[in-house]
């Protein structure tokens, strides 16, 4: 299990204990953190699990490949930091992390 | 030359016995009388990609599970939009073209370029528009009296819609409403019969002429938030008038996109109710449950009944040979009822079904509705409203479907609202 921190737009805070090999989409499915929609249901085809990281997070993880990269440039709040939370696999790699719910999904 | 032979008609046809190679699920007949479930669920269980070399379109291939479905849509690639996502080949007479029908990259830069029209402080604006009108509709309807739900609700309030999404001049907004039916009713696109192939060219042309007109007078004033104004002054697409095909392509296919599917999903949902009234007590005693709801209407209804992809080079698919240029049609109508995917029993309407926003309904992928989250709104904000002021609106009579091969839709739903 990895401790991770959802932030939803309004500023409230989850923590989420996830777990490994499973996406950080499915732990905020799973742990009813509201602002995913994971339509659907983390194939990287609707970009309703858009969660945002900061920098830090973002270089360690590393850049989307261009099928994610694809499904996130038109999502109304896309910033550079953006991701897919359904292609990121929790590891223990990612404890600690905390990543910003958009205040929108597309 | 040997002409094809006629496929036998669906219609006449038991589901359970037909021999398999035969099913043919591109008649638009079948969906005018809802009869389709039987053989999709023969293709779900015995021949989930089902070849049918179709006299008029040619070599198709059903898919009908939810998966597979979403694979093609994955595979833009191979599972090409162009030229165009119908199963019958575009008609010549009508030239038009938009990003629906086209992949990346002209897909993703047109789409982007409209796409804020739909964003969601677009659409946060628009909510109080939308509270207010169906307000008016709703306080309008007779009481103790049969009307066509369809045409007093369901077209009214998506065409009010339409028209404000293009600031359309109001008055004139049923236009929209018959260019949209002219585009997808006529039988060369769909195999309905709302129009003739004649009347629909001369509707088009008409269309066309009115568009261009206001792109010009929108072009020469200032930037607004209507669809027009956008295309005219982005720098992406302000010179898309010089490419009148495009650019009226564009048009009708946000006319389209915000017309018919949003209509039927609102007939649909008072149908479902009624069909369902366990349900209808559910939500009566929740209203709560209502976003939860919309989303299981737009899953029951399936307004888009299936969209096509060609094949960009030879294939495989899930052990079937498909050949370049094949027709791969991708039926939401039977993957939105997937056992295997959708939880619970998918035949059933459930308000409050797990997992209930993953349908197909709004397609999957690159090419996914721009629209989603706007239908979605009218469809909540209107049932708000109902919950508001009827304890039931009441089927009293048949509904009436309309033949398409494209479109699942409805022109007639006779009901009587009950006050609360």
């Amino acid at each position: 299990m990895t401790k991770v921190t959802f932030v939803e737009a309004n500023g409230t805070e989850h923590d989420v204990d996830a777990r490994n090999n499973r996406s950080l989409m499915q732990a905020a499915v799973q742990n009813g953190v509201p602002g995913i929609d994971a339509d659907c249901g983390g194939q990287c085809l609707c970009a309703t699990c858009h969660v945002i990281l900061d920098e830090q997070w973002y270089s360690k993880l590393g850049t989307p490949d261009a099928d994610e990269e694809q499904m996130l440039a038109p999502t109304p709040e896309r910033s550079p930091t953006s991701r897919l939370s359904c292609q990121i696999q929790v590891t223990d790699e990612l404890e600690g992390i905390k990543v910003i719910l958009p205040e929108f999904q597309m | 030359m040997l002409d094809k032979v006629q496929p036998l008609r669906m219609l006449d046809q038991d589901p359970k016995t037909i021999p398999l190679d035969q099913i043919d699920v591109s008649q638009a007949e079948l969906y005018e009388h809802d009869a389709q479930w039987g053989f999709f669920e023969r293709l779900r269980k015995e021949d989930p990609i089902h070849f049918f070399d179709h006299h008029e379109y040619g070599r198709t291939w059903a898919v009908s599970r939810f998966d597979d479905i979403a694979y093609v849509e994955k595979n833009h690639e191979i599972f090409s939009s162009e030229p165009t996502i119908t199963i019958a080949d575009p008609p010549p007479d009508i030239p038009f073209q938009s990003f629906i029908q086209r992949d990346p990259p002209e897909h993703d830069s047109q789409r982007a370029a409209v796409q804020p029209v739909v964003a969601p402080m677009n659409l946060a604006k628009l909510e109080d528009l939308i509270r207010q009108r169906v307000g008016v509709i709703l306080d309008g309807l007779p009481v103790g009296e049969t009307f066509n739900w369809v045409d007093e609700v369901s077209i009214n309030l998506t065409t009010q819609m339409l028209a404000t999404l293009f600031d359309f001049p109001f008055e004139e907004r049923h236009k929209l409403t018959y260019w949209s039916d002219a585009t997808t009713g006529a039988p060369d696109v769909s195999g309905g019969d709302f129009i003739t192939i004649e009347e629909r060219n001369k509707a088009l042309a008409e269309c066309g002429e009115y568009f261009v007109r206001l792109w010009h007078e929108r072009a020469n004033g200032p930037p607004g938030n209507d669809l027009i104004s956008m295309l005219a002054h982005s720098e992406k697409t302000r010179d898309m008038i010089n490419k009148p095909m495009e650019y009226l392509g564009n048009i009708l296919l946000l006319i389209i996109g915000g017309n018919d599917t949003t209509r039927n999903s609102l007939t649909g949902g008072v149908l479902a109710l009624n069909q369902f009234p366990g349900e209808y007590d559910k939500l009566r005693k929740d209203v709560s449950l209502i976003p939860s709801m919309v989303s299981e209407i737009i899953r029951w209804q399936t307004p888009i009944l299936g969209m096509t992809r060609r094949t960009k080079q030879d294939t495989e698919l899930f052990g079937k040979q498909i050949k370049k240029g094949d027709k791969v049609v991708m039926w939401y109508i039977s993957g939105n009822r997937d056992e295997d995917v959708i939880k619970g029993d998918p035949n059933k309407f459930i308000i409050d079904r797990e997992s209930v926003r993953h349908h197909l309904s709004f397609g999957f992928g690159i090419h996914r509705c721009m629209g989603n989250r706007l239908a979605e709104m009218q469809i909540r904000v209107a049932w708000e409203e109902i919950m508001k002021r009827f304890s039931q609106v009441e089927v009293v009579g048949p509904e009436v479907r309309a033949p398409s091969n494209i479109i699942r839709g409805y022109r007639e739903l006779p009901v009587q609202v009950h006050p609360l």
